[in-house]
């Protein structure tokens, strides 16, 4: 067979597997950072056509592990078909397996209901309390935020720790997370504790030196002020307060813990700018506005040390891993968008970031989808609370209810356009720029169209226009705020790139399976068939004519349509089978199978072949693997050298199956000689005896001398007695009686004999 | 010659019986015994040569028997004879006494091995 086509095919699918490889090194090494602005293109196509769209979104999040999972899929794929011997579909692969070195786009769902569930399943306390103030807050605030309520009395339960704690001398951290509990649980906290709270954190931060404990003192700080008006709050000494904090920082935007500890982290610089926003607001009087300023630089300096994924998100990530602590980029992050929106809140000044950055960083949260830890789910939420409504940017989310479309049906195309929590955006509009095939790149098919907007249900929807059929697609989106304030406010994210699947209901016409003569060309018989159904067809040939199998397939918009699988499989009764895919000529797909050729393929086996026709693709709603009927096959006998068939897989029951009984042969009998002669024999042998005896009388044996008088007699007796008894014994034995017995009973005769 | 070789023959043979005549009458017992006895191993053998040697250890048993109990009485003999000097004072009870056991323990074995 054709070895060519596999080795091709696999070398293709593996400088494909390199070429991923590479990306990913050049994306690593940040070369590609000043190319994110370029539209993606691809979209991953032959990975989508497998699968479902719902589970891919789901999967996007994980960008280059995606991309190496595709890759991975596609050169298996790719040498799968190889081995399938279809060079046409192989090299199809291959395209979409190189489209897919470029970078991914992918849809991004605001938070929702189900982000509401695993809240409540993850940050249910085990027997009503929680293990810590800090985990309690967690949960606490992550209802807070979702507006879940929460589940039994949880005030009752946690309420006494955090008076407990606020009443004795606790650590600065202790009593950070006892007021965070208590701002959202609004426990029964009377002044005098609050007093003796603020004195104490008021002394942390004049002699702190470590930026956790400026942190919890500062943070405490605020928190009293938010909760009770009667306590002094206010820093005496604020600017040496900023000045300490801002003296740990670094040059690249990052802070150390203290000045002890030269590591810098980038969680610290969230955990500072959280700490110095708090510094501004309680600060009386007002602080250097050019102090804040050089906060603002520092920012800026945090947000070059970025990192990006392919489909548009952003997040940061700690350069050196803490053996002791890893925080992994999702705490990091958090903590960032903790510092910075709590710092843009508090200055009146604006910090310009890029737009995309902003985005970029809510798409990251959004994008791990529903984490299953309590603390990632926590740190997801808060982030994107912080997002919603802060004062650099406001991102917004564009997202489809479904990415797949069916024209049968005539399904709409739906937007949505959400804050990350799920509330409704501003008033705007969406436009879809273009919509071209992800596979041809060819011209757009759709240019310039505007979704409607239908207030009952908040969707932006358009009806798909007559100029597109089945297939896959990118739709490239925009979003145009309509009150120009907003520009400045919100962040849209400029052209937003996603993959839509249109399938449809192929028609299936003029199908028909004939037999054709080999010389001329002549149909024999020809039998058409009604793809709809199962199909018994009977035909018969010999090795000298050809099978053709015909029938044209179009889409719901009338085109001639190619799909990805087109197969028709012969198998024989002894389960051989043979695949062979079918072409398209012009408009028909058509497959004729020459016998002559084939039979050695065939390993020359006659007999009943089933033909079954599959034919399938992601965008063919009614794909089917259908039995068509048989053909007999008349095939010469085998040559002597013809190979032999593959062994099939032996029948399970035959071989596990119980076996045949044993059937046990007993060894022959020796052959006895009749008994006619052996008991003449015995007579002959005794013949020798009687001529003794006889001998014995005629040479006048004396027998006359047996004792008469008693002693002798009796001793005589006693000894003719005992050797008549050990020979009777050795006849009871021969008889089969224990010779243990006969041996004791001749012991004790030999002895007595012997004495005599 | 042949009339002589004859007439040596035919003398030969009655110097024999009438010498054989002289024996004392225990020790023509003894012969008698041991005639006997060789018979019945032969007769056996024949009948082996009849049907096969299945079972042979039987047939084995059997002959031996004879040979053995023949061999025992051959030994009487000897010990009994007297004009035989080298057991001039053993006396025949003991030697008749000697050839009892040693049949005895001949037809344990024989008897052990029969099958």
């Amino acid at each position: 067979m054709n070895k060519l086509p596999n080795s091709m095919s696999g070398g293709i699918g593996l400088i494909t597997l390199l070429g991923i490889f590479g990306k990913a090194l050049l994306q690593s090494t940040k070369l590609e950072r000043g190319l994110h602005s370029q539209p993606s293109q691809g979209g991953s196509g032959f990975f989508h056509l497998s699968q479902s769209s719902l589970s891919l979104d789901a999967f996007f999040g994980f960008s280059p592990i995606a991309d190496l999972v595709v890759a991975a899929a596609v050169f298996v794929a790719a040498v799968a078909v190889g081995m399938a011997n279809n060079r046409m579909t192989g090299l199809l692969m291959l395209a979409l397996a190189a489209l897919s070195i470029c970078s991914a786009a992918s849809i991004f769902r605001p938070v929702s209901d189900s982000h509401r569930s695993a809240a409540l399943e993850l940050f249910s306390p085990a027997d009503g309390s929680f293990a810590s103030l800090e985990e309690a807050y967690e949960a606490l605030r992550t209802f807070e935020i979702l507006g879940v309520e929460k589940k039994g009395d949880v005030s009752a339960a946690t309420c006494p720790s955090v008076t407990s704690v606020l009443g004795s001398s606790s650590a600065p951290k202790e009593l950070f997370y006892a007021l965070k509990v208590n701002s959202i649980l609004k426990c029964n906290v009377d002044d005098t504790s609050f007093e003796v709270v603020a004195s104490r954190l008021k002394a942390v931060v004049s002699d702190a030196s470590s930026l956790l404990d400026f942190y919890y003192s500062i943070g405490g700080l605020l928190l009293i002020k938010d909760q009770t008006s009667g306590v002094e709050v206010l820093l005496g000494d604020a600017e040496g307060t900023f000045q300490s904090i801002k003296a740990l920082s670094q040059s690249d935007g990052r802070w150390r813990y203290s000045s002890s500890n030269p590591e810098s982290s980038t969680y610290a610089a969230g955990l500072a700018l959280e700490a110095l926003a708090g510094v501004i607001s309680l600060a009386s009087p007002e602080i250097n506005p050019s102090m804040i300023r050089t906060v603002k630089n520092d920012i800026v300096k945090l947000f070059d040390s970025i990192e990006k994924y392919d489909d548009g998100t952003f997040y940061f990530d700690e350069k050196v891993v803490d053996a002791r602590e890893h925080r992994g980029p999702l705490s990091v992050t958090s903590s960032v968008i903790q510092g910075l929106t709590a710092f843009a809140s508090v200055t009146s000044e604006s910090i310009t970031l890029p737009e995309d950055r902003i985005l970029g960083l809510a798409k990251f949260f959004l994008g791990i989808g529903i984490p299953g830890d309590a603390k990632d789910l926590f740190n997801q939420i808060s982030s994107l609370a912080c997002l919603e409504n802060n004062r650099v940017s406001i991102p917004l989310i564009l997202s489809l209810p479904s990415t797949v479309l069916s024209l049968t049906k005539k399904d709409l195309l739906k937007v949505k356009v959400n804050t990350v929590l799920g509330s409704n955006s501003p008033p705007l509009k969406v436009k879809l720029l273009r919509a071209f095939s992800s596979v041809s790149k060819d011209a757009p098919v759709i240019e310039s169209q505007e979704l409607k907007y239908d207030p009952g249900s908040t969707f932006h929807s358009l009806v798909l226009p007559e100029t597109i059929d089945v297939g896959s697609y990118i739709f490239v989106f925009e979003l145009a705020l309509q009150d120009s304030e907003d520009v400045n406010t919100y962040a849209t994210g400029g052209q937003t790139q996603i993959p839509i699947y249109i399938t449809g209901v192929m028609k299936i016409e003029n199908a028909a399976v004939a037999v054709l003569d080999s010389d001329l060309g002549t149909v024999d018989t020809q039998k058409s068939l009604n793809l709809d159904q199962e199909n018994d067809v009977s035909l018969s040939a010999n090795h000298l004519q050809k099978l053709r199998l015909s029938f044209r397939l179009s889409t719901p918009r009338g085109h001639t349509y190619k799909p990805h699988q087109a197969f028709l499989k012969l198998k024989h009764e002894t389960k051989v089978e043979h695949i062979f895919v079918l072409k398209i000529s012009g408009k028909q797909f058509e497959l004729v199978l020459d016998f002559l050729g084939l039979v050695e393929k065939f390993f020359y086996l006659s007999g009943r072949y089933d033909l079954q026709l599959t034919v399938g693709d992601a965008v063919m709603e009614n794909s089917f693997l259908l039995p068509i009927g048989h053909v007999e096959l008349d095939l010469p006998e085998a040559p002597e050298k013809a190979p032999h068939p593959p062994l099939q897989p032996a029948d399970l029951s035959s071989r596990y199956g119980p076996k045949a009984e044993i059937a046990h042969v007993f060894r022959i009998p020796d052959k006895r000689p009749p008994k006619e002669l052996s008991l003449s024999f015995l007579g002959l042998s005794l013949l020798p005896l009687l001529g003794f005896l006889v001998g014995l009388c005629r040479l006048g044996v004396n027998l006359k001398n047996f004792p008469s008088s008693v002693l002798p007699a009796t001793f005589a007796m006693l000894f003719h007695g005992g050797i008549a008894a050990v020979l009777l014994l050795y006849v009871l034995f021969w008889l089969k009686v224990s010779l243990s017995l006969l041996a004791s009973i001749r012991l004790i005769l030999s002895f007595v004999l012997a004495l005599l | 010659m042949a009339r002589s070789s004859g007439d040596d023959a035919q003398a030969l043979f009655h110097s024999l019986r009438s010498a054989y005549a002289a024996t004392p009458k225990n020790l023509k017992i003894i012969d008698l015994y041991v005639a006997f006895a060789v018979f019945t191993a032969l007769i056996q053998v024949v009948y082996m040569a009849l049907v096969g040697s299945f079972p042979f250890n039987s047939f084995l048993s059997g002959v031996l028997s004879c040979i053995g109990t023949a061999v025992l009485a051959v030994c009487l003999r000897i010990q009994v004879n007297k004009e035989n000097k080298e057991f001039k004072d053993l006396p025949p009870e003991r030697a008749f006494a000697d050839f009892v056991l040693c049949n005895l323990v001949l037809h344990l074995v024989i008897m052990n091995f029969l099958g």
